[in-house]
Order: structure tokens, then sequence, then C-alpha cells
């Protein structure tokens, strides 16, 4: 994202004057935008007044030609500092007063010019190449020792998103949580959104991406062939979950069951408890998910769609599980690694079911990805928006119901 | 009483093109200029009662004759001005001098900030305008405003032959302004009339604008302004003003008249 923005200030008898009024007019008519960020009106006549005008213009040179045509009203750009660096001091260690990121779009201004970071997400920091030309957010363990690291707040702003141009349920930028709420308009609200990024992700690719992180409750909700039919309809282009999530689905598809309750049947079936067990025995026999599927083993459902249509998984282990299934990443650092390489291109996440893959997908996530999170636990996109992913539109609804009404929504035969 | 600070013409001429008045090929015939500044000393000497107090004229210093640039003075206290063009900036010093060997508190403002005195900053007992984007910048108001506790509306000049607030709009003792509307653009005639009522808001003519009308000094019910204005004249009279015209069209090729010849002092 290219934002071109400057903060200026113009203070003085500045409102009776009609001068504030000239130089918004002037900013609005040569195509910029602004926030007045604050403006202190004198309290008797002979008190003046001040402003901070924040400009943003499409280009730089816009920006530029804005900024020329409002300086001779007094409007002067804020003095502004470069960011301050400091070298990491080790491997794996920030400087004491490293700069900490949000997930909001983020510069910070080097040699005088205002630099876009790549990669933003929150709770990392920030590292500027030696030339001093670029800058990317860096996650802590990965930082190398010598490295240039931001430090302050000097020289480093964030970018209040913008209201998207779409009207619909992230237009609103709000973060309801709420199971009062009728989902039906939220739901159709997606559905238009996928089949929008759909048509975008066929001409982009990889540039434009859904993704969807999910827990296995997908399965055991009965969430999993509508879950399947987003996959194979190209509406879901990259998949985060964990170990069950996988085990249940290829479960399903060799025995009927999902954690040994019959998924058609209804009702537990002799020794089922066993069945994820073999499920998982089975296919680290074979080596590999992609060979089960393309050996014919695993015939239908999550993963088999997705080995099919190419849509890349990322399986994120944890202490609790069983196995796990060749692919499953269960050192945490390297899975959060492949999660961050895999979010880039995202344009809309839905995190559905899981509250562990939820929160680290949501906390890997820029704020200007919109992101559903669904989940028949409140607690769940509570904690999601607590994190400070606040464009999260959530859904305390359960997953298999989600997931089968967005289907519907999308064109799947009912 | 009211006190003037003018300065004799014997260096007056066009030396340079700093406004689009001046013109060097139309050079001033210098004993028409005397006499014209005479007859205009004259007026206020013997006519209206002034005290003048007359600046030594400087080779070389072409302008110093339009004193209204000196600065302001405020009670005994004088801010020299900033002039924008380096050829008016050699006059800053004489005028500082000036104000320091007559006993005034000097206040300057930062290098660089341009502000040219009494050309662009004129108003009411109660609050002043200022006129800027030709010469003056406007981030001086704040600070001129912040010196004298008195609130300053900046109006921007659009158009280069009215380049100084004095060549477009006066201020009257009767409350009532003098000006040529043309001069302002929309926001600007927009704070003038939020500021003055239609009643005592004086618009003059094109034709008389481009003579000057408006470069007109107001001491009292007395109105001195150069003469061919006749509809502002007339305009005048019917708020009972005295006029009185004069002959100034020698200083006119340099782009001044009568009130850019005088820089009122304190009472």
């Amino acid at each position: 994202m290219n934002i071109h923005q400057e903060t200026v200030v113009i203070d003085g008898h500045i409102i009776d004057s009609l001068l504030l009024a000239k130089v918004l007019d002037i900013i609005l008519m040569m195509g910029g935008d602004f926030d007045l960020e604050d403006v202190q009106i004198g309290k008797t006549r002979e008190e003046p007044s001040r402003a901070r005008i924040t400009i943003r213009a499409s280009s730089n040179t816009l920006l530029d030609d804005i900024l020329k045509a409002i300086q001779p009203h007094g409007a002067s750009v804020e003095r502004e500092a470069d960011c301050r660096l400091e070298a990491a001091p080790a491997d794996g260690i920030f400087p004491e007063h490293f700069y900490a990121t949000t997930h909001l779009p983020t510069q910070v201004r080097l040699n005088g010019r205002w630099i876009d970071v790549e990669h933003i997400e929150m709770d990392v920091g920030i590292a500027v190449d030696h030339e001093r030309t670029t800058a990317r957010a860096v996650p802590m363990g990965e930082v190398r020792r010598g490295e240039l690291i931001v430090t302050g707040r000097e020289g480093v702003r964030v970018i209040p998103l913008a209201r998207p141009r779409e009207r619909d349920v992230f237009g609103f930028m709000e973060s309801h949580v709420s199971a009062e709420r009728p989902h039906g308009h939220v739901i159709a609200d997606i559905a238009a959104r996928m089949r929008r990024l759909r048509e975008q992700h066929r001409r982009e690719d990889a540039a434009c991406r859904v993704l969807l992180s999910g827990g296995p409750a997908i399965i055991h909700s009965g969430g999993r062939d509508a879950l399947t039919w987003l996959i194979e309809e190209d509406f879901i282009h990259v998949l985060f979950c964990g170990n069950a999530l996988a085990a249940h689905d290829m479960e399903a598809d060799l025995y009927g069951t999902s954690l040994g309750y019959g998924l058609t049947a209804g009702r537990t079936v002799p020794h089922g408890h066993e069945h994820h067990l073999r499920t998982i025995n089975r296919i680290r026999a074979i080596g590999s998910i992609e060979r089960a599927v393309t050996s014919g083993v695993i015939k239908h459902g999550i993963m088999a769609a997705c080995v099919r249509r190419n849509v890349p998984v990322v399986m994120a282990g944890t202490i609790r599980d069983d196995g796990p299934l060749p692919g499953v990443i269960t050192d945490s650092v390297r899975a959060q690694q492949a999660m961050r390489a895999a979010v880039a291109g995202v344009k809309l996440a839905l995190l559905v079911a899981s509250t562990l893959h939820a929160v680290a997908t949501g906390n890997l996530l820029p704020a200007t990805v919109p992101t559903v999170c669904v989940d028949i636990n409140p607690s769940v996109p509570t904690k999601l928006a607590d994190r400070g992913s606040f464009q999260a539109v959530g859904l305390v609804m359960d997953a298999a119901s989600f997931l089968s009404e967005l289907a519907r929504l999308l064109g799947r035969p009912t | 009483m009211t006190r003037l600070l003018v300065c004799p013409p014997d260096f007056f001429g066009i030396e340079y093109e700093i406004n689009p008045w001046m013109r060097l090929n139309n050079q001033v015939n210098h004993e028409r200029a005397i006499l014209q500044w005479n007859s205009l000393m004259a007026v206020f000497e013997k006519d209206i009662g002034v005290v003048l107090e007359r600046m030594t004229p400087v080779p070389g210093l072409p302008d110093l004759v339009f004193t209204a640039n000196a600065g302001i003075v405020v009670g005994r206290t004088a801010v020299v001005s900033r002039f924008r063009h380096p050829e008016r900036q050699r006059e800053e010093a004489y005028f500082e001098n000036w104000f320091r060997d007559h006993g005034y508190e000097i206040l300057t403002l930062e290098p660089g900030l341009f502000f040219e005195g009494a050309g662009d900053l004129l108003g009411f007992p109660d609050y002043w305008f200022g006129g800027y984007r030709q010469r003056s910048d406007v981030r001086a108001f704040p600070i001129l405003s912040q010196w004298f506790h008195r609130e300053i509306i900046p109006l921007e000049l659009i158009h280069s032959r009215f380049y100084h607030l004095d060549t477009c709009f006066c201020p009257l003792s009767g409350g009532e302004l003098l000006y040529f509307p043309a001069a302002f653009d929309h926001y600007g005639q927009t704070a003038i009339a939020e500021r003055i009522s239609p009643a005592n808001r004086l618009a003059v003519s094109e034709q008389d604008a481009l003579r000057f009308a408006c470069n007109a000094v107001c001491i009292g019910n007395h109105v001195v302004l150069p003469t061919g204005c006749s509809r502002t004249e007339q305009m005048l009279h019917e708020r009972g003003y005295r006029t009185h015209a004069v002959p100034l069209d020698e200083f006119m090729k340099s782009g001044g008249s009568a009130k850019c010849l005088t820089l009122r002092l304190e009472e």
C-alpha cells in the first residue's frame, strides 16, 4: 500500500479570515484528502487558533503540489525528524528501546523521506536496511546482530485505516461481536466479497487470496462438505489448521466418523475413538497427505480438495497432538514463520472455530485485511478484538451453519 | 496630534522593476516628483495640521520615500519591515536606525519572514487586517498578533497591481472601509463582510482603484488621496469626509501614492 501523506500546521486568526476553510478547500479541489487532527479555537478574538491537518494524496507529486499550493497560506509542514536507529545487540534481541509495531499501515522517516514499512504485523520491530532506503517488520526471533532497528517513536507514524469503498459489513469498521445480531446480512456481505475476490484471484493469482484458518469443530459440527466445496470452487486459497482438522477430515473419509462419532449415523460407533489414530498412522505410513490423496487412499474432503486445487496448507502443531500427521510443524516458531510467509496477498481471512489459530492468524495480518471470526464461544472473537485486530467481524455461531450458509450463497446446490 | 514619518524624494526614481507599475523606460520626472511631494506635505501640514518627521534620503535607495513600508509603529514600539525583494532590503537598516534614534523599542521578525510594514497591516482600533501573498508572509501575522494582543485577519492579495494591502484597502476613522473588492478572493471578501456592515463598506470602482483611490490617508474627517478619483471623493463627501486630492502620478510610476508616502507614528 502506498500512502502519501504529510501533516501541516496552520495558526493565527484562521477561522474568521476563512484561511482554514481556504486551505481545506484547496486540498479537496486538487484531489487530495485530509483529516483535521487537532483544532484549537481561540477563546477570545485576540487569541489565535491552531489546526493540524494531515493531508493524503494518491501520489507523491500530487502531495507536493498540494503542499506548495497551501504553503503561501501559512500551512507549513510540521517539523519532523528521521526515525532513530540502533543496531541489534545480538541475534534474536532488539535494542532496548525498540519500536513495537501495531498492525496498522506504518511509515518511518529515513533521510527526510517517509517510507512504508513492508509486511507490517503487530508486536514486532522495524528493521531498516543499511542504505536506509527500505524498512520491514521483523519478529524478535528473526532479528540478526547488527541489523538497524527503529527505536523510540520519533520519525514513525501510523496511518489510520481509511474507510473502505465497499458499503458492506466491513465498511463500518466496527468490531461487533454479538450473539444477538442477525447473521444473514453479514454472511451475504462475506459471500459478495468472496465472489469478487475469486475473480481477482483468477487474474492476479497469489496477489489476491482468501485465507481460512480453522479448527476441527468444522468437521465435528458437519461443516466438512461445505468447506470442501468452497475449496473446490476456488473460493479459498490458503488453509491454516492444526493436526486435528486434517486428521478428522481424513478420518471422515476413511471411516465416516469424526473423533469416532458417526457423521451420518449420528452416534458413536464401536472402537470409533481409535479411528483418528488409525488415520494418522496410515498417513504416516504413506509419508505425506499429498501422497495419500494422489495415491487414491484419501478420496474426498478438505485435504483432498487442497491437494487437488494446489491450495497451500500450513499445519501448526500443539502439545496435545496425536501423531502428528506428516507436514505438521511442531516447532511453533517455525510454524509462525510458515504462516507469516503464507499471509502475503491475503485479502480476506476467515477464522473459523479455533481459538489459537484464529488469534495467531489475527496477529500476523495487517489491519488492512478484513477478518471474519466465527465461533460458538463469544470470547474468541472478543479475544481477537482485544488483541487489537479491530477490523474483525465476529459471528457467534456454529462453524457448520456458517460454512453451509456461505457455500449456499455462493451457489452450492442444497 | 497626528505625526507622520516621511522621506523627501531627493533620490526617488525607477531603478528596478519589482511591481507591474514600475517600468525602467517610464522614468520619473524628478522636478515634478518633488513638486508633487511638496504639495502633499503642504496639505498635511497646513490643511490638516499634521506634524511631519522627515527622514534623511539616501542615494541609491529610490523607494525610501515610501515610508509606509518602514514597519509598523504601536505606541513606542516599532516592528521594522523585512522586505521580500533584495532591492528594498537595503532600506531596512535606515528605517531601523531612524526608529532607534527616535527612542522606539525595536522588534524584528526572523530573517526570511517577509513583512512590509504598514503597507500590509491596516486596521480599526479593535482588530487589524493583514495583506499577504504578494509581499508579506502570512506567517508574520500570528507573531505580530501575539506581540500586540490584537486580532489580525489575513487577506490574500490576488492581483499583482494591488500588491500591498494599502493599495486596495483603507480603513476610515468613522469605521467605514474604502476598498476595492476585486483585489480579494471570495474568502477575503467574505471575511471583510463578516466584520464590516454593508453600510460601512465603500467599494471603489475599478477605474478609481487603478488610480490608487484606496491609497489614501485618513486623519480625522480628512482624507488625502490622489487626483482623478472623483467618484470616490463623491462617496466620501456623502459620508461627511473632507477630501484633499493631490496629483501624485510621478509616484504612481513606482506603484505608490499618498498612503505609501507616509507612516503613521503614535498620536
